[in-house]
């Protein structure tokens, strides 16, 4: 069970990490017209590393300390405004749609990765 | 205390928003041709306010959806007119035409449909992809 944890686990964890992107640009194009709110995102790649890539130092004496990863997941940043406008909104519509679109389609890469991954583990069950 | 929430309820309300804005411009409009006796009976533009909804229970992970926090009254004065044979005219003969600045409302009512439009987007491509979701692996 564990193995096959591992086996799909950078897809899945992938896959969780960009719905909540969405979720975030989502909030940012909700709020396209609220005073005074500031857009967020999310820096993928090093959320991506926090959840999977580094993973824990390993213990190989009694006495070393396990070192857990400790930074923090779910670190949202404000993204610096091109031409901030003049009621405090940081929300610039095209870079939104931008950053949504290319989410949109990593999104989708993630899951045919997925998809595969598990197709692949059906054929060598059946070892057709 | 409100529940956390999913982009159905991110952009949905954002989509309530944008129709409250709708109905204030229509009303708006539709009240551009109205006259009255004084300037305080004098209609007035009405514009909604938005703020943005932070859910408690996901406090800094960038969730955030819109709230219609009150609606006011533009403080445009309305426009004096000289029609003394008006059955509204006050003594002097004047009658108070609606503070209503058509271009602006226009400007108002296409700004609200073009981000309503966004929110319908945002809407379908997140409905798209939990559907290719549902069907992984198969």
């Amino acid at each position: 069970m564990n193995a096959l944890d591992q086996y799909l686990k950078p897809q899945a964890e992938a896959l969780s990490l960009r719905n909540k992107r969405m979720e975030i640009l989502g909030s940012n194009i909700a709020n396209a017209g609220t005073p005074n709110y500031k857009a967020r995102d999310i820096d993928f790649a090093s959320e991506y590393k926090s959840v999977v890539g580094q993973g824990n130092l390993s213990t190989t004496n009694t006495k070393h300390i396990s070192m857990l990863n400790t930074s923090p997941p779910g670190q949202t940043r404000y993204r610096v405004p091109i031409s901030p406008s003049l009621d405090g909104n940081t929300v610039e519509l095209h870079v939104e749609q931008l950053q949504f679109a290319q989410n949109t389609t990593a999104y989708e890469a993630d899951l045919q990765f997925l998809s595969e991954r598990i197709r692949s583990l059906r054929s060598a069950l059946r070892g057709e | 205390m409100m529940k956390a929430l999913s982009i159905f309820d991110i952009s949905g309300r954002a989509m309530s928003a944008q129709q409250v804005r709708l109905n204030a411009v229509a009303s708006n409009l539709a009240n551009a041709q109205t006259v009255a006796g004084s300037p305080e009976e004098a209609y007035k533009s009405m514009r909604p306010i938005f703020k943005a909804n932070f859910p408690s229970q996901q406090m800094g992970q960038g969730v955030a959806t819109v709230d219609t926090d009150g609606i006011y009254r533009t403080t445009l004065p309305p426009e004096k007119k000289y029609s003394p044979q008006h059955p509204k005219a006050d003594e002097q003969g004047y009658i108070y035409a609606a503070a209503v600045d058509p271009q602006e409302e226009m400007i108002d009512m296409l700004e609200a449909s073009r981000q309503y439009q966004n929110n319908i987007e945002v809407l379908s491509t997140a409905k798209s992809l939990i559907l290719k979701t549902l069907n992984v692996g198969k």
